[in-house]
């Protein structure tokens, strides 16, 4: 005898991810029959709050999308600039955008390990009640949050929308003692990262394999950050600017971020994924420090996220310290630019994954149009799949709260970052 | 200050909502460190979703409020958040000034329907992206885009303490003159917008090569026309010079009146 069970599962507030979403679920005799994670971030428009103005407003405007990963917002942008432009910045602005970077990976991972995700393998509701028992692993990872703020510091002045990248470059080029003296904390601060690769290792990971696609870019020489080619573990390789061909998004009732679909198909973007498709561009020291782990990448397992997050930090910080070992101060940090119409397209590794920007400017450098595609509207189709398949496998039957927190876990394992709905959706103005 | 009635013996209690925003303020907490565990200890965080707390109908001493009101559902949530919250302070330029997002407040929203919605109606938004303080009371208003740490620890510490929080209204000029900073504008023609926009962002873009941008809003007593006047010296036409004071703090008045004094920033 089938006894109908029917259980709304609502999530109101979708608690230690960063804007806001919900989760709802509904459950019929042991099946699913709706599923949505609604986000109903407020859109802000900014693809459309963009138009109109200049080519040089576009960092610090774009910045504004996300507070927790400004830099990358500024990246791609200035990177589909130049790449309308036809400027290339040379070495020493490519170099320092990718310490830059190196910093904002560093920052978002640490605070996503700690204060997001760790509290739910650890059992605890946050990371305040978590600093009780695990006092040093928290007071680590605050060090690390600050280590990933000190280097975009560094180079910005500030760590939430930092002000020093423009079109061309930097405004300002730091100087060699500060360099050296965040170089010593960036060498304290290696032992320390190889640690949180390990404990996030130990911890009692769900054994939960499914089948997606992994995207990410792919650099002949480098783990992705700034360039690269966009590949996929289901055989796509091509250059950003064929984006539109493969990708696209499709606007669902429920949600103000638009799903983003490959060739028709949910995807993963992110930590592993990037990790997934670009094991041999890791530094030899971190590829032995990884293979050292009872984990095995590639993963099909979303819960070894949080351990690829880690690893990503070891990375950043072994990359930043190898291009601050021979900085130089620069006889000036940018290049001129003169500004021409055309369109231009940027794809950069944001901490949660593809941010893809395309911006058409007029003659007189100002902006036509833009087009903004961050990565969780990429990932929504690929955590609505994996809520459905992790929920079905976790069992129906438990109870409303066992459901909730576990459906609340899955979704962390992704980083929304929802204050990204950035798109202009359909809206109705009241 | 005097516990939440009913809430006796126990620590002043804290909570920071969230509206339309892009998260960075509220990192003026996460990013605290060391600090965050101790401010942790001396008050009970009650209401914080994204780092982990959820009871966004709790009564509390202090509502820290981030982001802008910009749906109908958000008018509803601010009018209950006032009547739970003995002090509601607005952290960063959505909350304080409507925000980035509040350039959208310029657009003819007839003629914005007209040009974008082909397709069905989705989602509920209000034409405006409006500050707090114009639906409810607020005790106090933190700017800048982002606001730092230490201001709103040190205004945590004041309140808690039942003195007025000591804010900084100057221009950001006056920060350059105490480091010692060439002004950009005098030396290199840039248009700073320094002598319009308060300080408490430590003056970073003049110390960093480049001209202030205004993210901290409209300093005291702010003399936008003399500025406006010098920017057009500078070669500015007057639609660049609207765009300088409709940027960040867009609606912030003083802000919105000189952009408009010289056309408003078009879009189409």
């Amino acid at each position: 005898m089938t006894e109908s069970r029917h259980i709304p599962v609502k999530v109101p507030v979708l608690a230690r991810v960063e804007g806001e979403g919900t989760l709802e679920l509904r459950v019929h005799d042991g099946t699913i029959e709706d599923l949505r994670l609604r986000i109903f971030e407020p859109p802000r428009m900014f693809e459309k709050l963009l138009e109109g103005r200049d080519y040089t407003e576009v960092p610090d405007m774009v910045a504004r999308i996300c507070g927790i990963c400004p830099v990358a917002y500024q990246m791609s942008a200035v990177h589909a600039i130049e790449n309308l432009f036809g400027v290339e910045p040379g070495p020493w602005v490519r170099d320092m955008r990718r310490v830059f970077y190196c910093g904002e990976w560093i920052q978002s991972h640490s605070l996503h390990i700690h204060m997001l995700a760790a509290p739910d393998f650890l059992g605890y509701s946050s990371v305040v009640e978590m600093a009780g028992k695990y006092a040093p692993e928290v007071r680590r990872g605050l060090k690390l949050q600050a280590l990933g703020n000190d280097i975009i510091r560094l180079l910005g002045a500030r760590s939430v929308h930092p002000v020093g990248a423009r079109v061309g470059g930097f405004h300002h080029a730091p100087k060699p003692e500060e360099v050296s003296a965040l170089l010593e904390k960036l060498h304290a601060a290696l032992p320390e990262a190889e640690a949180l690769v390990r404990w996030t290792a130990a911890f009692d990971l769900p054994l939960q394999e499914q089948d997606f696609t992994c995207v990410a870019l792919r650099h002949p020489r480098e783990y992705p950050m700034n360039a690269g080619r966009l590949v996929s573990d289901h055989g796509l390789d091509i250059p950003a600017d064929r984006f539109e061909a493969h990708f696209t998004e499709q606007q669902l009732s429920h949600s103000t971020a638009l799903h983003c679909r490959l060739d028709g198909k949910p995807y993963l973007v992110g930590p592993l994924a990037r990790l997934n498709l670009n094991l041999d561009r890791l530094p030899d020291p971190v590829r032995t420090l990884v293979d050292g782990l009872d984990i095995r990448f590639p993963s099909r397992n979303m819960h070894h996220s949080i351990v690829a997050r880690a690893i990503e930090i070891v990375v950043a910080i072994r990359v930043a310290i190898n291009l601050l070992e021979s900085y130089q101060e620069p006889q000036r940090p940018y290049v001129e630019i003169r500004p021409r119409a055309g369109s231009g397209v940027g794809c950069t590794e944001a901490p949660r994954g593809l941010l893809w920007h395309r911006y058409e400017l007029d003659a007189h450098g100002k902006l036509v149009s833009a087009r903004i595609v961050p990565p969780t509207s990429q990932n929504q189709a690929r955590i609505e799949d994996d809520l459905r398949q992790s929920l079905q496998s976790f069992g129906l039957n438990q109870r409303e709260e066992a459901l909730r927190h576990f459906g609340e876990r899955v979704i962390r394992n992704y980083d929304p970052c929802i204050s990204c709905a950035t798109h202009f959706l359909e809206l109705r103005i009241t | 200050m005097n516990p939440v009635p009913g809430t006796l013996n126990s620590k002043p209690r804290i909570a920071v909502h969230k509206f339309a925003s892009c998260d960075g303020c509220q990192l003026a907490f996460l990013n605290l460190g060391e600090d965050l565990l101790t401010l942790a200890r001396m008050v009970d965080i009650v209401h914080f979703a994204e780092a982990g707390p959820v009871n966004p109908e709790a009564a509390v001493d202090i509502a820290f409020i981030e982001g802008s009101i910009s749906t109908p559902e958000d008018l509803e949530r601010i009018r209950r958040i006032r009547a739970n919250s003995r002090q509601l302070v607005t952290i960063g330029a959505c909350a304080t000034a409507g925000g980035v997002q509040a350039l959208r407040n310029f657009a003819d929203a007839g003629e914005w329907i007209a040009s974008i919605y082909a397709k069905p109606e989705y989602i509920e938004s209000l034409a405006t992206s409006t500050p707090i303080a114009q639906h409810v009371k607020v005790d106090l208003e933190i700017w800048g885009c982002p606001v730092s740490g230490r201001q709103v620890l040190a205004a945590v510490r004041a309140l808690l303490s039942g003195v007025p929080p000591w804010l900084e209204k100057d221009k950001v000029c006056l920060e350059c003159k105490r480091q010692q900073t060439v002004c950009v504008m005098v030396t290199r023609g840039l248009p700073c917008m320094g002598p319009v926009t308060r300080t408490g962002c430590g003056a970073i873009c003049p110390a960093f090569g480049r001209d202030c941008y205004a993210c901290y809003g409209p300093a005291e007593n702010p003399n936008t026309e003399s500025l406006a006047r010098r920017l057009e010296g500078l070669g500015l036409v007057p639609e660049a010079v609207a765009r300088r004071f409709h940027f960040i703090n867009a609606q912030a008045p003083a802000f919105a009146e000189a952009g408009a004094r010289r056309g408003k920033v078009s879009r189409d």
